[in-house]
């Protein structure tokens, strides 16, 4: 029952806190929202029993990916001059894909409803999670089957961030 | 227990607020933070069918997920960094080149 | 037999061409950069070296025993399709050794020729390319050992002669003419290669040697194939020899530069057609119809152009029509089963008319381009070395013994006379009295009386340099002694190619030799002969030297006659009205209506379809990102419903 309105509550902020993502007119209160959205989703994790994903979401999501876009859009200074009360030269694109992304939830919900999910059942059982450890779980299979994308997905990790200070280095464009 | 399909239904919920919002609005980076919305929308779908099946894989695929996330990061911001110095904006509409 | 390391010049035979189109393929590719001097070396080499090779396979040849004087060289399966191969070989045999000597050394002489004729021309080794090139078409033509590769001489020497032709194409004149050339011989070519198809239908191989064996048994005497064979391989010969009624495009030809009048009348082109008709002897005897046939065109051509030769002023025209008269000469020959007499006519014919050319080319040169005959006159004291070899092939063409075309006339008239109709010997004789007559009167008009001469070429007029009279004198040499290769009674050459007649072991028919004629009847013929070029030159020696105002009043008197010979019969207007001018009308129609308004019509309807269609699709290409992706959404949506529904 707690479990329940806990899902509800965190579930109607994290809808409320997009919505707002979407809409606040300023890009750093858009920011700001996103990482309430983060937060509430990494309690979601939690009630699923994954703590060690709730764990990184606040600390890489909220923590880190969050500052960068913060960091920038101050560097930018992104002022109102920049914002968006001009006159939209797309005047179809807002309703239509509104009604778009309307239809799309109602898909989703009528899948979601409609079908049964059926699948092989594992052996990780909520129970098996907390007597193992829900990290512990994760380092093992991260450094058993998966090791060969950890190893990659380190190698995307150094070509990332030489290419992200290639670019933000030096100008394109001399001029 | 709250059924898992809720989760799933926020998850679509989230995805389609996500999409709607790369659609309308025009400012780079809030562009970019609703894709990030997207992206969570989709953490959570795998998370939600990690629990089901009783499996770790899908919480593998998130923290991969979450390894990608931040690598596009950096280098979109780069790339939005580097337009605004050519353009002095981050405004999409005026990024036009892709056009007859 | 002599051998050249090692091997016979037999094996050699392939270099006989592949000096010419190598020495076109230089000329043409480098030549621009080459000086003249060097150019010329190369085309001249190139043709020498071939004339000496020839010369050192016919002596290879005599070594042999006569029955066994062919020789094939296979190179490669050029054509392999199903039941039908076609094996691009060379086949050496008498024929093709008398006619690759006769191509290459009477076209080596005009290449030395063209090197003084054409110095001051800026084509220089565009010119120097072509010859090579159209000597090597014919050598070709000659050398080929099936129907399919002498074609690709056959066409190889009527686009020579289009570009040659229209060398100067500046001249509207010559490039029309050229023009001319070709389609007329396209006419002629289209019922050559229908011929060929319906050997290889007949037949089932188009190589000489096989069809000619397979004839005799496979072919009845005078049966409808072989007629039809032979008549259709037959148009292709009137084509390129320029016979009744496609030979318009012979004077017209005289547009190019005379050197190139001399090889096309002489040693390539025209000649042809009587070669391939006794190369294919063993057919045409096979067919009776097609002979006759063949001996009508051939007389009546011989008359008729001799008789428009009487009345035309222009130099290279009267040699343009006597050699349409003596191509005649030789297909009569060849009409009544007297290859040989025609081979020996075609071999004397190129010595004498190959003289009579550069030696018209060398007063043209002289005089400065003049060609009109009423502006000559008296240039014997000007020219006297030229005079004096154009008199010798003058009286070679005239048929006067001892010179070359005495004996080979005289043998064609007697051949005539023996196996063929009393008609046909008129034809002949009448021809070769006309000949003489408008030989002379070219002479008379050209270097004899008094000069008629503009004041600016008479102050010009010279005798050419060396480099031009030593071919004159070559081939006036040529011109005297060739006719004793068929000295009667001891004809050298009767005896060499007579294996080559009559579908050699076989030899059902008679080879052509003149055994069965007494010898009372020879000699007599040889006198009748005699006396009609003798009469022929009295007429013109009373009209133009005793005399100079006859002509001119003859021709007031048959005035009618004489427009009607004087305009060529307007047989020229004629082709124009009834096929040239519809074809013309008809193609203009196509165009204007068929082609612009229809076709492309249809064309351009069509592009402006998929412009519109462009103008309304491009509004969908904003150049904004967002909207971009509304599509993928759309999309997306759109995928997600169809599934919901169908599944």
């Amino acid at each position: 029952m707690l479990e329940s309105l806990l899902f509800l509550i965190m579930g109607s902020i994290t809808i409320a806190c997009a919505l707002c993502v979407v809409f606040q007119k300023n890009p750093i209160y858009s920011a700001i929202f996103l990482i309430q959205t983060m937060v509430s989703l990494a309690v979601l994790y939690v009630l699923l029993h994954a703590q060690f994903i709730a764990a990184i979401q606040v600390m890489i999501y909220a923590g880190a990916i969050m500052v960068l876009f913060i960091f920038v859009i101050m560097l930018l200074n992104l002022s109102k001059a920049d914002e968006e009360g001009e006159r939209d030269n797309l005047f179809f694109q807002k309703p239509s894909a509104i009604i778009l992304g309307f239809i799309l939830v109602v898909m989703i919900g009528t899948v979601t409803l409609k079908t049964v999910f059926q699948g092989v059942k594992g052996e990780y059982t909520p129970e098996t999670i907390s007597q193992i450890g829900n990290t512990q779980l994760v380092g093992k299979m991260l450094f058993t089957k998966y090791v060969f994308p950890f190893e990659i997905a380190s190698i995307l990790l150094f070509a990332a961030i030489i290419g992200a200070i290639i670019l933000a280095k030096k100008r394109i464009i001399e001029d | 227990m709250i059924p898992l399909t809720w989760y799933l239904i926020l998850s679509g919920i989230l995805f389609s607020i996500g999409a709607v919002g790369v659609l309308i609005r025009r400012n780079a980076i809030v562009i970019f933070m609703c894709i990030e919305l997207m992206l969570n929308a989709v953490n959570l779908a795998f998370i939600t069918f990690s629990r089901q099946l009783n499996s770790m894989d899908g919480q593998i695929f998130v923290f991969f997920i979450m390894t990608v996330a931040a690598a596009e990061a950096a280098v979109g911001l780069a790339i939005i960094i580097a337009i605004y110095r050519n353009k002095a904006t981050v405004n999409v509409d005026d990024i036009n080149l892709m056009k007859w | 037999m002599p051998y050249f390391f090692g091997c016979s010049y037999l094996d050699l035979i392939g270099y006989v061409l592949l000096f010419p189109i190598a020495g076109s393929v230089i000329n043409g590719l480098l030549g621009k950069k080459l000086s003249k001097p060097v150019v010329g070396i190369i085309g001249c080499t190139a043709i020498g070296l071939a004339f000496i090779l020839s010369f050192f396979v016919f002596i290879d040849l005599l070594h042999l025993a006569p029955e066994h004087r062919v020789f094939e060289k296979d190179y490669f399966t050029w054509i392999g399709s199903g039941s039908f191969e076609s094996i691009a070989g060379l086949q050496v045999d008498p024929l093709s050794v008398v006619m690759i000597m006769m191509v290459s050394g009477v076209g080596f002489i005009i290449h030395v020729y063209s090197v003084g004729y054409m110095q001051d021309d800026d084509g220089f080794y565009r010119y120097f390319t072509y010859l090579n090139l159209f000597t090597f078409s014919m050598l070709l033509l000659v050398l080929a050992n099936n129907f399919l590769l002498m074609f690709i001489g056959w066409e190889g020497v009527g686009l020579c002669s289009y570009l040659l032709i229209g060398y100067w194409f500046e001249k509207k004149s010559a490039s029309s003419a050229g023009m001319k050339a070709f389609i007329v011989n396209r006419v002629g070519d289209f019922g050559f290669i229908l011929g060929i198809m319906l050997i290889f239908v007949t037949f089932n191989t188009i190589d000489f040697t096989e069809v000619f064996q397979a004839a005799p048994e496979h072919l009845q005497m005078g049966g409808f194939v072989v007629t039809m064979i032979t008549l259709l391989l037959f148009v292709g010969a009137i084509g390129k020899s320029a016979q009744i009624p496609l030979y318009t495009w012979l004077p017209d030809a005289m547009e190019g530069p005379t050197p190139v009048s001399a090889l096309i009348h002489a040693a390539t082109m025209v000649t042809a057609g009587v070669y391939m008709v006794v190369r294919c002897n063993v057919l045409y005897t096979l067919a009776p119809f097609s002979l006759t046939v063949v001996a009508v065109i051939g007389g009546v051509t011989a008359l008729f152009a001799a008789t428009i030769g009487l009345a035309q002023n222009d130099i290279k025209r009267v040699l343009a029509y006597s050699t349409v008269s003596q191509i005649g000469f030789m297909f009569l020959a060849c009409g009544v089963g007297a290859y040989i007499a025609g081979i020996f006519h075609l071999v004397t014919h190129s010595f004498f008319k190959a003289l009579l050319f550069l030696g018209a080319g060398s007063v043209i040169h002289g005089l400065g381009g003049e060609q009109d005959m009423r502006k000559m006159g008296g240039l014997k004291k000007y020219m006297p070395t030229t005079y004096k070899t154009f008199l010798i092939g003058t009286l070679a063409i005239a048929g006067i013994p001892p010179f070359a075309g005495f004996f080979s006339k005289d043998e064609v008239l007697l051949e005539a006379f023996t196996k063929g109709s009393l008609l046909i010997w008129g034809l002949g004789a009448f021809a070769a009295l006309l000949t003489a007559f408008y030989m002379f009167r070219l002479l008379f008009m050209t270097f004899c009386g008094k000069s008629n001469m503009s004041k600016h070429a008479e102050a010009h007029v010279h005798e050419s340099p060396m480099i031009i009279l030593i071919p004159l004198l070559v081939l006036a040499f040529l011109s005297i002694g060739g006719g004793f290769i068929g000295f009667p009674t001891a004809s050298a050459i009767n005896s060499f190619l007579a294996p080559v007649i009559g579908g050699g072991h076989h030899g059902t028919v008679d080879g052509g030799s003149l055994h069965h004629v007494s010898a009372g009847m020879m000699f007599s013929m040889m006198g009748i002969s005699t006396g009609i070029a003798i009469a022929g030159i009295f007429i013109a020696y009373l009209m133009y030297i005793k005399n100079p105002d006859l002509p001119a009043k003859i021709a007031k008197k048959f005035k009618l006659i004489y427009t009607i010979v004087y305009n060529k019969y307007y047989v020229d207007e004629i082709y124009d009205a009834t096929i040239v001018n519809p074809t013309v009308k008809t193609s203009f129609i196509l165009w204007r209506i068929v082609d612009v308004r229809i076709i492309d019509g249809f064309v351009n309807a069509i592009a402006r379809i998929v412009e519109l269609k462009g103008e309304v699709l491009k509004l969908f290409q904003t150049g904004y990102v967002r909207n971009y992706a509304l599509s993928i959404l759309l999309g997306g949506v759109i995928i997600i419903v169809c599934s919901l529904i169908l599944l």
